[in-house]
Protein backbone atom coordinates (compact mmCIF):
# COMPACT_ATOMS: atom_id res chain seq x y z
CA UNK A 1 0.00 0.00 0.00
CA UNK A 2 1.03 3.51 -0.40
CA UNK A 3 1.96 6.07 1.58
CA UNK A 4 -0.56 8.67 2.89
CA UNK A 5 1.78 11.82 2.54
CA UNK A 6 4.33 11.52 0.00
CA UNK A 7 7.06 14.21 -0.69
CA UNK A 8 9.58 14.23 -3.14
CA UNK A 9 12.37 17.10 -3.26
CA UNK A 10 9.71 18.97 -0.95
CA UNK A 11 10.65 22.93 -1.06
CA UNK A 12 9.69 25.84 0.50
CA UNK A 13 10.89 29.34 -0.44
CA UNK A 14 9.53 32.86 0.89
CA UNK A 15 11.29 35.26 -1.46
CA UNK A 16 14.50 34.63 -1.12
CA UNK A 17 14.85 32.98 2.34
CA UNK A 18 14.53 28.29 1.74
CA UNK A 19 12.72 27.17 5.02
CA UNK A 20 12.53 23.60 3.62
CA UNK A 21 14.84 22.68 0.92
CA UNK A 22 14.17 19.36 -1.05
CA UNK A 23 13.24 16.95 1.46
CA UNK A 24 11.53 13.38 1.19
CA UNK A 25 9.03 11.89 3.48
CA UNK A 26 7.00 9.01 3.06
CA UNK A 27 4.14 8.92 6.06
CA UNK A 28 2.22 5.29 6.17
CA UNK A 29 -1.10 4.47 7.06
CA UNK A 30 -2.09 3.72 11.07
CA UNK A 31 1.94 4.99 11.89
CA UNK A 32 2.37 8.36 14.26
CA UNK A 33 5.59 9.98 12.67
CA UNK A 34 7.50 13.19 13.75
CA UNK A 35 9.45 16.11 12.84
CA UNK A 36 11.46 16.76 14.99
CA UNK A 37 14.35 20.02 14.98
CA UNK A 38 14.89 23.44 16.92
CA UNK A 39 12.70 26.53 16.16
CA UNK A 40 13.33 27.35 12.42
CA UNK A 41 14.04 23.98 11.15
CA UNK A 42 11.36 24.41 8.76
CA UNK A 43 8.55 21.82 11.09
CA UNK A 44 5.55 24.18 10.43
CA UNK A 45 6.26 25.00 6.87
CA UNK A 46 6.59 21.08 5.83
CA UNK A 47 3.26 21.16 8.12
CA UNK A 48 1.50 24.08 6.55
CA UNK A 49 2.13 22.04 3.21
CA UNK A 50 0.87 18.89 4.02
CA UNK A 51 -2.16 20.64 5.04
CA UNK A 52 -2.69 21.97 1.80
CA UNK A 53 -2.73 25.99 3.28
CA UNK A 54 0.68 26.50 1.91
CA UNK A 55 1.57 26.34 -1.47
CA UNK A 56 4.16 23.86 -2.42
CA UNK A 57 7.44 26.11 -4.15
CA UNK A 58 9.05 22.66 -5.76
CA UNK A 59 9.04 19.28 -5.97
CA UNK A 60 5.88 16.77 -5.33
CA UNK A 61 3.55 16.34 -2.96
CA UNK A 62 1.18 13.66 -2.82
CA UNK A 63 -1.58 13.87 0.35
CA UNK A 64 -3.89 10.78 0.70
CA UNK A 65 -2.79 10.53 -3.37
CA UNK A 66 -4.07 13.66 -4.29
CA UNK A 67 -1.86 16.84 -5.06
CA UNK A 68 -2.70 19.95 -2.55
CA UNK A 69 -2.43 22.37 -5.39
CA UNK A 70 -5.33 20.77 -7.23
CA UNK A 71 -7.42 19.07 -4.57
CA UNK A 72 -6.91 21.16 -1.65
CA UNK A 73 -10.44 21.32 0.04
CA UNK A 74 -10.80 17.50 -0.67
CA UNK A 75 -7.82 16.68 1.08
CA UNK A 76 -8.46 19.21 4.08
CA UNK A 77 -11.87 17.19 4.34
CA UNK A 78 -10.08 13.93 5.89
CA UNK A 79 -7.35 15.81 7.54
CA UNK A 80 -7.77 17.13 11.39
CA UNK A 81 -5.41 20.04 11.86
CA UNK A 82 -4.07 21.00 15.41
CA UNK A 83 -2.18 24.22 14.69
CA UNK A 84 0.89 25.59 16.91
CA UNK A 85 -1.40 28.59 18.52
CA UNK A 86 -4.89 26.74 18.69
CA UNK A 87 -6.77 29.55 16.83
CA UNK A 88 -9.81 29.10 18.38
CA UNK A 89 -13.11 30.84 18.18
CA UNK A 90 -12.69 33.19 21.34
CA UNK A 91 -15.76 34.84 20.55
CA UNK A 92 -18.24 31.26 21.02
CA UNK A 93 -18.35 28.39 24.14
CA UNK A 94 -16.49 25.08 23.85
CA UNK A 95 -19.20 23.57 22.23
CA UNK A 96 -20.20 26.24 20.25
CA UNK A 97 -16.77 26.02 18.58
CA UNK A 98 -17.15 22.60 17.97
CA UNK A 99 -20.55 22.71 16.52
CA UNK A 100 -19.17 25.60 13.89
CA UNK A 101 -16.25 23.44 12.60
CA UNK A 102 -18.06 20.70 12.07
CA UNK A 103 -20.51 22.68 10.12
CA UNK A 104 -17.15 23.83 8.41
CA UNK A 105 -16.74 20.63 7.20
CA UNK A 106 -20.31 20.34 5.99
CA UNK A 107 -21.60 17.87 8.80
CA UNK A 108 -25.15 18.02 10.28
CA UNK A 109 -26.10 19.16 13.08
CA UNK A 110 -27.73 16.15 14.09
CA UNK A 111 -24.69 14.43 14.42
CA UNK A 112 -22.62 17.24 15.49
CA UNK A 113 -24.64 17.26 18.80
CA UNK A 114 -23.80 13.78 19.53
CA UNK A 115 -20.11 13.87 18.20
CA UNK A 116 -19.39 17.47 20.31
CA UNK A 117 -20.83 15.59 23.84
CA UNK A 118 -18.38 12.60 22.87
CA UNK A 119 -15.44 15.07 21.82
CA UNK A 120 -16.22 16.96 25.13
CA UNK A 121 -15.87 13.91 26.84
CA UNK A 122 -12.70 12.42 25.25
CA UNK A 123 -10.73 15.79 26.14
CA UNK A 124 -12.52 15.84 29.93
CA UNK A 125 -13.72 18.96 28.96
CA UNK A 126 -17.36 18.04 29.40
CA UNK A 127 -18.03 20.65 32.39
CA UNK A 128 -16.86 22.60 30.70
CA UNK A 129 -19.32 22.94 27.35
CA UNK A 130 -20.73 26.42 28.17
CA UNK A 131 -17.59 28.28 29.25
CA UNK A 132 -16.31 31.10 27.17
CA UNK A 133 -13.00 29.36 25.49
CA UNK A 134 -11.11 33.20 26.42
CA UNK A 135 -11.53 31.45 30.54
CA UNK A 136 -9.84 28.25 29.94
CA UNK A 137 -6.40 27.58 30.99
CA UNK A 138 -3.59 27.18 28.13
CA UNK A 139 -4.14 22.76 28.90
CA UNK A 140 -7.71 23.10 28.43
CA UNK A 141 -7.57 25.21 24.99
CA UNK A 142 -5.12 22.36 24.15
CA UNK A 143 -7.87 20.27 24.26
CA UNK A 144 -10.34 21.46 22.53
CA UNK A 145 -7.76 22.11 19.75
CA UNK A 146 -7.40 18.53 19.49
CA UNK A 147 -11.02 17.65 20.10
CA UNK A 148 -12.18 20.13 17.33
CA UNK A 149 -9.90 18.44 14.90
CA UNK A 150 -11.65 15.05 15.80
CA UNK A 151 -14.81 16.82 15.02
CA UNK A 152 -14.29 15.12 10.55
CA UNK A 153 -12.96 11.62 12.04
CA UNK A 154 -9.94 12.87 10.28
CA UNK A 155 -7.63 9.99 8.67
CA UNK A 156 -4.48 11.92 9.37
CA UNK A 157 -4.32 14.18 11.79
CA UNK A 158 -1.74 17.20 11.93
CA UNK A 159 -0.30 18.24 15.25
CA UNK A 160 2.27 21.03 16.02
CA UNK A 161 3.57 21.42 18.70
CA UNK A 162 0.90 20.07 20.79
CA UNK A 163 2.16 20.04 24.34
CA UNK A 164 4.57 23.27 23.74
CA UNK A 165 3.54 25.51 26.80
CA UNK A 166 1.78 22.93 28.85
CA UNK A 167 2.45 21.93 32.60
CA UNK A 168 3.38 18.39 33.05
CA UNK A 169 -0.18 17.12 33.97
CA UNK A 170 -1.68 18.70 31.17
CA UNK A 171 1.24 17.59 28.80
CA UNK A 172 0.65 13.92 29.85
CA UNK A 173 -3.33 14.24 29.09
CA UNK A 174 -2.51 15.00 25.80
CA UNK A 175 0.06 12.25 25.24
CA UNK A 176 -2.56 9.87 26.64
CA UNK A 177 -5.05 11.20 23.99
CA UNK A 178 -2.80 11.09 21.20
CA UNK A 179 -1.71 7.42 21.89
CA UNK A 180 -5.38 6.33 22.47
CA UNK A 181 -6.28 7.97 19.01
CA UNK A 182 -3.16 6.20 17.44
CA UNK A 183 -4.74 2.75 18.63
CA UNK A 184 -7.90 3.58 17.19
CA UNK A 185 -6.00 3.62 13.88
CA UNK A 186 -5.40 7.51 13.47
CA UNK A 187 -2.53 8.16 11.67
CA UNK A 188 -0.70 11.20 12.92
CA UNK A 189 1.75 13.64 12.67
CA UNK A 190 3.58 16.13 14.97
CA UNK A 191 6.08 18.33 15.41
CA UNK A 192 8.02 18.44 18.49
CA UNK A 193 11.21 19.94 19.89
CA UNK A 194 10.71 17.71 23.27
CA UNK A 195 12.92 14.78 22.87
CA UNK A 196 11.00 12.93 25.38
CA UNK A 197 7.92 13.67 23.75
CA UNK A 198 9.61 11.80 20.86
CA UNK A 199 10.39 8.90 22.29
CA UNK A 200 7.22 8.49 23.77
CA UNK A 201 4.94 8.93 20.92
CA UNK A 202 6.87 8.54 17.37
CA UNK A 203 6.92 5.00 15.95
CA UNK A 204 9.21 7.12 12.65
CA UNK A 205 10.77 10.21 12.66
CA UNK A 206 12.99 12.75 10.74
CA UNK A 207 15.30 15.16 12.50
CA UNK A 208 15.46 18.55 10.41
CA UNK A 209 18.14 21.35 11.02
CA UNK A 210 18.54 24.04 8.48
CA UNK A 211 15.40 23.21 6.00
CA UNK A 212 16.63 19.46 5.09
CA UNK A 213 16.72 16.33 7.16
CA UNK A 214 19.39 15.23 8.91
CA UNK A 215 18.61 11.72 9.92
CA UNK A 216 15.48 9.58 10.31
CA UNK A 217 14.17 6.35 11.22
CA UNK A 218 12.71 5.39 14.83
CA UNK A 219 13.97 6.67 18.22
CA UNK A 220 16.06 3.71 19.15
CA UNK A 221 17.66 3.84 15.38
CA UNK A 222 18.21 6.97 15.75
CA UNK A 223 19.62 6.45 18.93
CA UNK A 224 21.93 3.54 18.28
CA UNK A 225 22.82 5.02 14.97
CA UNK A 226 24.03 8.51 16.13
CA UNK A 227 24.19 8.39 19.80
CA UNK A 228 26.39 5.77 21.89
CA UNK A 229 24.26 3.36 24.67
CA UNK A 230 25.13 4.99 27.57
CA UNK A 231 26.33 8.35 29.16
CA UNK A 232 28.56 9.18 32.00
CA UNK A 233 27.61 13.02 33.03
CA UNK A 234 30.73 13.84 35.45
CA UNK A 235 30.21 17.76 37.10
CA UNK A 236 33.49 19.41 37.82
CA UNK A 237 34.03 22.01 39.89
CA UNK A 238 33.35 24.60 36.98
CA UNK A 239 36.37 26.12 35.32
CA UNK A 240 38.10 22.46 35.89
CA UNK A 241 36.34 20.88 33.03
CA UNK A 242 38.56 21.27 30.07
CA UNK A 243 41.75 20.25 31.44
CA UNK A 244 40.08 16.81 32.75
CA UNK A 245 38.39 16.34 29.94
CA UNK A 246 42.01 15.58 28.40
CA UNK A 247 42.63 13.23 30.84
CA UNK A 248 39.41 11.20 30.08
CA UNK A 249 39.35 11.28 26.84
CA UNK A 250 40.26 8.17 25.91
CA UNK A 251 37.70 6.54 28.40
CA UNK A 252 34.88 7.09 25.54
CA UNK A 253 34.36 7.49 22.45
CA UNK A 254 33.73 11.00 22.28
CA UNK A 255 33.83 13.29 24.69
CA UNK A 256 31.85 16.74 25.26
CA UNK A 257 32.59 19.52 27.50
CA UNK A 258 29.90 21.83 28.73
CA UNK A 259 29.95 25.03 31.24
CA UNK A 260 28.85 22.20 34.20
CA UNK A 261 29.51 19.13 33.36
CA UNK A 262 31.71 16.80 30.93
CA UNK A 263 29.92 14.23 28.99
CA UNK A 264 31.43 10.60 28.27
CA UNK A 265 29.52 9.00 25.58
CA UNK A 266 30.25 4.99 25.69
CA UNK A 267 29.34 1.63 25.18
CA UNK A 268 29.77 0.74 29.26
CA UNK A 269 28.62 3.69 31.40
CA UNK A 270 29.82 1.89 34.85
CA UNK A 271 33.10 0.68 33.34
CA UNK A 272 34.02 4.05 32.20
CA UNK A 273 32.78 5.78 35.63
CA UNK A 274 35.09 3.01 37.59
CA UNK A 275 38.10 4.26 35.37
CA UNK A 276 37.19 7.98 36.38
CA UNK A 277 37.70 6.65 40.02
CA UNK A 278 40.67 4.89 39.61
CA UNK A 279 42.44 7.52 37.88
CA UNK A 280 41.85 9.35 41.43
CA UNK A 281 40.27 12.38 39.40
CA UNK A 282 36.83 11.97 41.66
CA UNK A 283 34.05 13.93 40.28
CA UNK A 284 31.93 15.62 43.15
CA UNK A 285 29.34 14.67 40.96
CA UNK A 286 28.85 11.56 38.05
CA UNK A 287 25.69 10.03 36.85
CA UNK A 288 25.87 6.93 34.46
CA UNK A 289 22.52 7.25 32.59
CA UNK A 290 20.96 5.56 28.93
CA UNK A 291 21.59 8.01 25.79
CA UNK A 292 18.37 9.85 25.16
CA UNK A 293 17.14 11.07 21.62
CA UNK A 294 18.26 14.37 23.04
CA UNK A 295 21.94 13.43 22.83
CA UNK A 296 20.92 12.13 19.08
CA UNK A 297 19.34 15.51 18.36
CA UNK A 298 22.58 17.91 20.31
CA UNK A 299 24.85 15.93 18.17
CA UNK A 300 22.82 16.67 15.21
CA UNK A 301 21.43 20.00 14.95
CA UNK A 302 24.54 21.44 17.75
CA UNK A 303 24.09 22.89 20.80
CA UNK A 304 24.55 26.78 19.17
CA UNK A 305 21.15 28.36 19.64
CA UNK A 306 19.13 29.43 16.44
CA UNK A 307 16.36 31.55 16.68
CA UNK B 1 -30.99 9.96 -10.74
CA UNK B 2 -29.14 12.59 -8.62
CA UNK B 3 -26.51 9.66 -7.32
CA UNK B 4 -26.14 9.18 -11.14
CA UNK B 5 -25.23 12.56 -12.18
CA UNK B 6 -22.86 12.87 -8.71
CA UNK B 7 -21.16 9.82 -10.54
CA UNK B 8 -21.35 11.03 -13.93
CA UNK B 9 -20.45 15.07 -12.98
CA UNK B 10 -17.44 15.10 -11.35
CA UNK B 11 -18.96 17.75 -8.32
CA UNK B 12 -16.78 18.94 -5.79
CA UNK B 13 -17.28 18.03 -2.24
CA UNK B 14 -17.88 21.64 -1.11
CA UNK B 15 -19.79 24.49 -3.45
CA UNK B 16 -20.02 27.60 -2.14
CA UNK B 17 -19.60 27.35 1.31
CA UNK B 18 -19.48 31.14 2.47
CA UNK B 19 -23.21 30.97 4.11
CA UNK B 20 -21.38 29.04 6.86
CA UNK B 21 -19.68 32.13 8.06
CA UNK B 22 -23.00 33.56 7.95
CA UNK B 23 -24.02 30.60 10.46
CA UNK B 24 -21.39 31.25 12.66
CA UNK B 25 -22.02 34.98 12.90
CA UNK B 26 -25.51 34.34 14.00
CA UNK B 27 -24.25 32.14 16.79
CA UNK B 28 -22.41 35.07 17.85
CA UNK B 29 -24.97 37.57 17.99
CA UNK B 30 -27.03 35.06 19.73
CA UNK B 31 -24.60 35.70 22.98
CA UNK B 32 -25.10 39.52 22.53
CA UNK B 33 -28.21 39.92 19.93
CA UNK B 34 -28.54 43.60 21.87
CA UNK B 35 -25.81 44.67 19.78
CA UNK B 36 -27.21 43.52 16.77
CA UNK B 37 -30.63 45.44 17.38
CA UNK B 38 -28.38 49.03 18.78
CA UNK B 39 -27.72 49.49 14.93
CA UNK B 40 -31.39 50.34 13.79
CA UNK B 41 -30.36 53.33 15.91
CA UNK B 42 -28.31 55.25 14.35
CA UNK B 43 -29.54 56.14 10.88
CA UNK B 44 -33.10 56.65 12.77
CA UNK B 45 -31.29 59.37 15.38
CA UNK B 46 -29.87 61.15 12.43
CA UNK B 47 -32.76 61.26 10.42
CA UNK B 48 -34.75 62.30 13.67
CA UNK B 49 -32.29 64.95 14.60
CA UNK B 50 -32.60 66.01 11.30
CA UNK B 51 -36.41 66.15 10.64
CA UNK B 52 -37.28 67.60 13.81
CA UNK B 53 -34.72 69.86 14.19
CA UNK B 54 -33.41 71.14 10.82
CA UNK B 55 -36.21 70.86 8.85
CA UNK B 56 -38.05 73.42 9.62
CA UNK B 57 -35.55 76.04 9.15
CA UNK B 58 -35.05 74.81 5.37
CA UNK B 59 -38.39 74.65 4.32
CA UNK B 60 -39.14 72.80 0.91
CA UNK B 61 -37.08 73.06 -2.05
CA UNK B 62 -37.80 71.98 -5.84
CA UNK B 63 -35.70 68.88 -6.79
CA UNK B 64 -36.29 67.34 -10.61
CA UNK B 65 -39.17 70.01 -11.06
CA UNK B 66 -41.04 68.39 -7.70
CA UNK B 67 -41.55 70.36 -4.68
CA UNK B 68 -40.11 68.16 -1.63
CA UNK B 69 -39.91 68.59 1.84
CA UNK B 70 -35.98 68.60 3.85
CA UNK B 71 -36.87 65.65 5.43
CA UNK B 72 -37.92 63.80 2.26
CA UNK B 73 -34.97 64.69 0.41
CA UNK B 74 -32.55 63.52 3.11
CA UNK B 75 -33.71 60.39 4.86
CA UNK B 76 -33.10 58.16 1.11
CA UNK B 77 -29.70 59.82 1.28
CA UNK B 78 -29.52 58.46 5.18
CA UNK B 79 -30.38 55.26 4.18
CA UNK B 80 -27.73 55.04 1.78
CA UNK B 81 -25.19 56.10 4.09
CA UNK B 82 -26.13 53.87 6.88
CA UNK B 83 -25.93 50.77 4.30
CA UNK B 84 -22.68 51.93 3.35
CA UNK B 85 -21.21 53.03 7.69
CA UNK B 86 -22.79 49.29 8.39
CA UNK B 87 -21.32 47.79 5.49
CA UNK B 88 -17.93 49.37 6.42
CA UNK B 89 -18.02 49.05 9.81
CA UNK B 90 -18.62 44.98 9.64
CA UNK B 91 -16.01 44.14 6.28
CA UNK B 92 -13.27 46.44 8.07
CA UNK B 93 -12.36 46.89 11.95
CA UNK B 94 -14.48 43.27 12.50
CA UNK B 95 -12.90 41.63 9.41
CA UNK B 96 -9.16 43.18 10.49
CA UNK B 97 -9.41 41.93 13.53
CA UNK B 98 -10.84 38.21 12.51
CA UNK B 99 -8.24 38.12 9.92
CA UNK B 100 -5.05 39.78 11.96
CA UNK B 101 -5.65 39.05 15.99
CA UNK B 102 -8.38 36.06 16.35
CA UNK B 103 -6.68 34.11 13.53
CA UNK B 104 -10.70 33.06 12.90
CA UNK B 105 -9.54 32.77 8.88
CA UNK B 106 -6.44 30.58 9.75
CA UNK B 107 -8.76 27.72 11.32
CA UNK B 108 -10.87 28.36 8.48
CA UNK B 109 -9.03 27.73 6.03
CA UNK B 110 -7.81 23.90 8.05
CA UNK B 111 -10.97 22.59 6.92
CA UNK B 112 -12.62 22.37 3.23
CA UNK B 113 -13.36 26.48 3.01
CA UNK B 114 -11.79 28.56 0.44
CA UNK B 115 -10.66 32.46 0.69
CA UNK B 116 -13.92 32.86 -1.42
CA UNK B 117 -15.94 31.25 0.46
CA UNK B 118 -14.89 33.22 3.54
CA UNK B 119 -15.01 36.53 1.21
CA UNK B 120 -18.64 35.49 0.12
CA UNK B 121 -19.58 34.43 3.29
CA UNK B 122 -18.76 37.59 5.21
CA UNK B 123 -19.90 39.93 2.64
CA UNK B 124 -23.08 37.98 2.56
CA UNK B 125 -23.79 38.59 6.43
CA UNK B 126 -22.59 42.04 6.32
CA UNK B 127 -25.68 42.31 3.71
CA UNK B 128 -28.03 40.52 5.97
CA UNK B 129 -27.60 42.78 8.81
CA UNK B 130 -27.59 45.81 6.53
CA UNK B 131 -30.81 44.76 4.84
CA UNK B 132 -32.65 44.64 8.11
CA UNK B 133 -31.44 47.68 9.05
CA UNK B 134 -32.60 49.42 5.84
CA UNK B 135 -36.13 47.41 5.95
CA UNK B 136 -36.80 48.71 9.22
CA UNK B 137 -35.73 52.79 8.13
CA UNK B 138 -37.73 52.26 5.38
CA UNK B 139 -40.69 51.56 7.62
CA UNK B 140 -39.74 54.50 9.69
CA UNK B 141 -39.71 56.09 6.31
CA UNK B 142 -43.49 54.71 5.51
CA UNK B 143 -44.76 55.73 9.11
CA UNK B 144 -43.36 59.36 8.53
CA UNK B 145 -44.86 59.61 5.15
CA UNK B 146 -41.51 60.11 3.51
CA UNK B 147 -42.32 57.62 0.97
CA UNK B 148 -44.02 59.10 -2.28
CA UNK B 149 -44.20 56.06 -4.61
CA UNK B 150 -44.67 52.15 -4.60
CA UNK B 151 -41.16 52.46 -6.60
CA UNK B 152 -40.16 53.06 -2.94
CA UNK B 153 -40.43 48.61 -2.96
CA UNK B 154 -37.20 48.41 -4.92
CA UNK B 155 -35.09 51.02 -2.48
CA UNK B 156 -34.76 47.61 -0.17
CA UNK B 157 -32.89 45.54 -2.82
CA UNK B 158 -31.23 49.21 -3.87
CA UNK B 159 -30.31 49.49 -0.33
CA UNK B 160 -28.59 46.19 -0.03
CA UNK B 161 -26.31 46.53 -3.11
CA UNK B 162 -25.28 49.97 -2.07
CA UNK B 163 -24.01 47.82 1.08
CA UNK B 164 -22.92 45.18 -1.32
CA UNK B 165 -20.40 47.79 -3.11
CA UNK B 166 -19.06 49.23 0.31
CA UNK B 167 -18.46 45.33 2.24
CA UNK B 168 -16.61 44.00 -0.74
CA UNK B 169 -14.67 47.04 -0.96
CA UNK B 170 -13.83 47.61 2.60
CA UNK B 171 -12.93 44.28 2.75
CA UNK B 172 -10.67 44.53 -0.55
CA UNK B 173 -8.97 47.44 1.26
CA UNK B 174 -9.06 45.72 4.61
CA UNK B 175 -6.62 42.75 3.32
CA UNK B 176 -4.44 45.65 2.27
CA UNK B 177 -3.68 47.12 5.94
CA UNK B 178 -0.67 46.65 7.93
CA UNK B 179 -1.61 48.01 11.53
CA UNK B 180 -5.26 49.86 12.85
CA UNK B 181 -3.37 53.25 11.63
CA UNK B 182 -4.01 52.09 8.21
CA UNK B 183 -7.94 52.96 8.64
CA UNK B 184 -7.32 56.58 9.11
CA UNK B 185 -7.58 56.28 5.21
CA UNK B 186 -11.06 54.53 5.41
CA UNK B 187 -12.33 57.35 7.51
CA UNK B 188 -10.76 60.09 4.61
CA UNK B 189 -12.65 57.92 2.79
CA UNK B 190 -15.94 57.98 3.81
CA UNK B 191 -16.29 60.95 5.76
CA UNK B 192 -16.05 63.53 2.83
CA UNK B 193 -18.04 61.01 0.59
CA UNK B 194 -20.57 61.06 3.67
CA UNK B 195 -21.26 64.70 3.95
CA UNK B 196 -20.76 65.88 0.27
CA UNK B 197 -22.49 63.21 -1.93
CA UNK B 198 -24.82 65.17 -2.67
CA UNK B 199 -26.28 63.66 0.66
CA UNK B 200 -27.53 67.36 2.36
CA UNK B 201 -28.07 69.42 -0.11
CA UNK B 202 -28.45 68.43 -4.49
CA UNK B 203 -25.90 68.36 -6.57
CA UNK B 204 -26.96 71.46 -8.51
CA UNK B 205 -25.29 73.61 -5.27
CA UNK B 206 -22.03 72.70 -6.92
CA UNK B 207 -20.09 74.29 -9.81
CA UNK B 208 -19.00 72.39 -12.69
CA UNK B 209 -16.34 70.97 -12.00
CA UNK B 210 -16.81 69.67 -8.14
CA UNK B 211 -20.35 68.23 -9.55
CA UNK B 212 -18.44 66.19 -11.99
CA UNK B 213 -15.45 65.28 -9.03
CA UNK B 214 -18.92 64.68 -7.28
CA UNK B 215 -20.58 62.16 -9.42
CA UNK B 216 -17.91 59.59 -9.92
CA UNK B 217 -18.15 58.86 -5.97
CA UNK B 218 -20.21 55.14 -5.33
CA UNK B 219 -21.96 57.31 -2.08
CA UNK B 220 -23.49 59.85 -4.69
CA UNK B 221 -24.88 56.87 -6.78
CA UNK B 222 -26.34 55.13 -3.77
CA UNK B 223 -27.83 58.32 -2.70
CA UNK B 224 -29.24 59.02 -6.23
CA UNK B 225 -30.35 55.43 -6.54
CA UNK B 226 -32.30 55.38 -3.11
CA UNK B 227 -33.84 58.96 -3.40
CA UNK B 228 -35.26 58.89 -6.95
CA UNK B 229 -36.96 55.18 -5.65
CA UNK B 230 -38.37 56.99 -2.61
CA UNK B 231 -39.31 59.90 -4.15
CA UNK B 232 -40.65 58.19 -7.12
CA UNK B 233 -38.73 60.11 -9.91
CA UNK B 234 -36.83 57.62 -11.21
CA UNK B 235 -35.24 57.91 -14.63
CA UNK B 236 -32.82 55.91 -17.07
CA UNK B 237 -30.23 57.31 -15.69
CA UNK B 238 -30.83 54.93 -12.26
CA UNK B 239 -29.23 52.11 -14.29
CA UNK B 240 -25.27 53.98 -14.37
CA UNK B 241 -25.60 53.78 -10.86
CA UNK B 242 -26.64 50.31 -10.51
CA UNK B 243 -24.22 49.61 -13.40
CA UNK B 244 -21.50 51.10 -11.34
CA UNK B 245 -22.39 50.01 -8.17
CA UNK B 246 -22.45 46.35 -8.94
CA UNK B 247 -19.50 46.51 -10.85
CA UNK B 248 -18.05 47.86 -7.81
CA UNK B 249 -18.96 44.70 -6.12
CA UNK B 250 -18.17 42.36 -8.26
CA UNK B 251 -14.91 43.87 -8.88
CA UNK B 252 -13.54 43.87 -5.33
CA UNK B 253 -15.28 41.09 -4.18
CA UNK B 254 -12.88 39.06 -7.03
CA UNK B 255 -10.02 41.12 -5.30
CA UNK B 256 -11.06 40.43 -1.56
CA UNK B 257 -11.02 36.69 -2.22
CA UNK B 258 -7.41 36.83 -4.23
CA UNK B 259 -5.92 39.27 -1.01
CA UNK B 260 -7.41 36.61 1.44
CA UNK B 261 -5.77 33.71 -0.25
CA UNK B 262 -2.66 35.75 -0.72
CA UNK B 263 -2.32 37.21 3.02
CA UNK B 264 -3.36 33.63 4.61
CA UNK B 265 -2.13 30.45 2.60
CA UNK B 266 1.77 31.62 2.52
Amino acid sequence: MGALIEARGLTKRFDSFVAVAGIDVDVFRGEVFGFLGPNGAGKSSTMRMIGCVSPVSSGTLRVLGMDPAVDGPRIRARLGVCPQENWLDEELTVRENLLIYGRYFGLPRRTLADRAAELLAFVQLTDKADAQVADLSGGMKRRLTIARALVNEPEIMLLDEPTTGLDPQARHLVWDRLIQLRQEGVTLVLTTHYMDEAEQLCDRLVVMDGGTIVAEGSPLDLIRAHATREVVELRFVAGRQQALAAEVADLADRVEVLPDRVLLYTQDGDAAANAVHQRGLSPPGILVRRSSLEDVFLRLTGRTLVD
Amino acid sequence: MAALIARVVPIPPVRGRGWLLVERNLMVYRHDWLVLVSGFFEPLFYLLSIGVGIAPLVGNFQVGGHAVSYPAFIAPAMLAASAMNGAIADTTYNLFFKLKYAKLYDAVLATPLRPVDIATGEICWALIRGGLYSAAFLLTMLALGLVFSWWAVLALPAAVLVGFAFAAAGMAGTTFMRSWQDFEFISLAILPMFLLSATFFPLSTYPPVVRLLVELTPLYHGVALLRALTLGTPSWQLLVSVAYLAAMAGVSLWVSSRRIGRVLLK
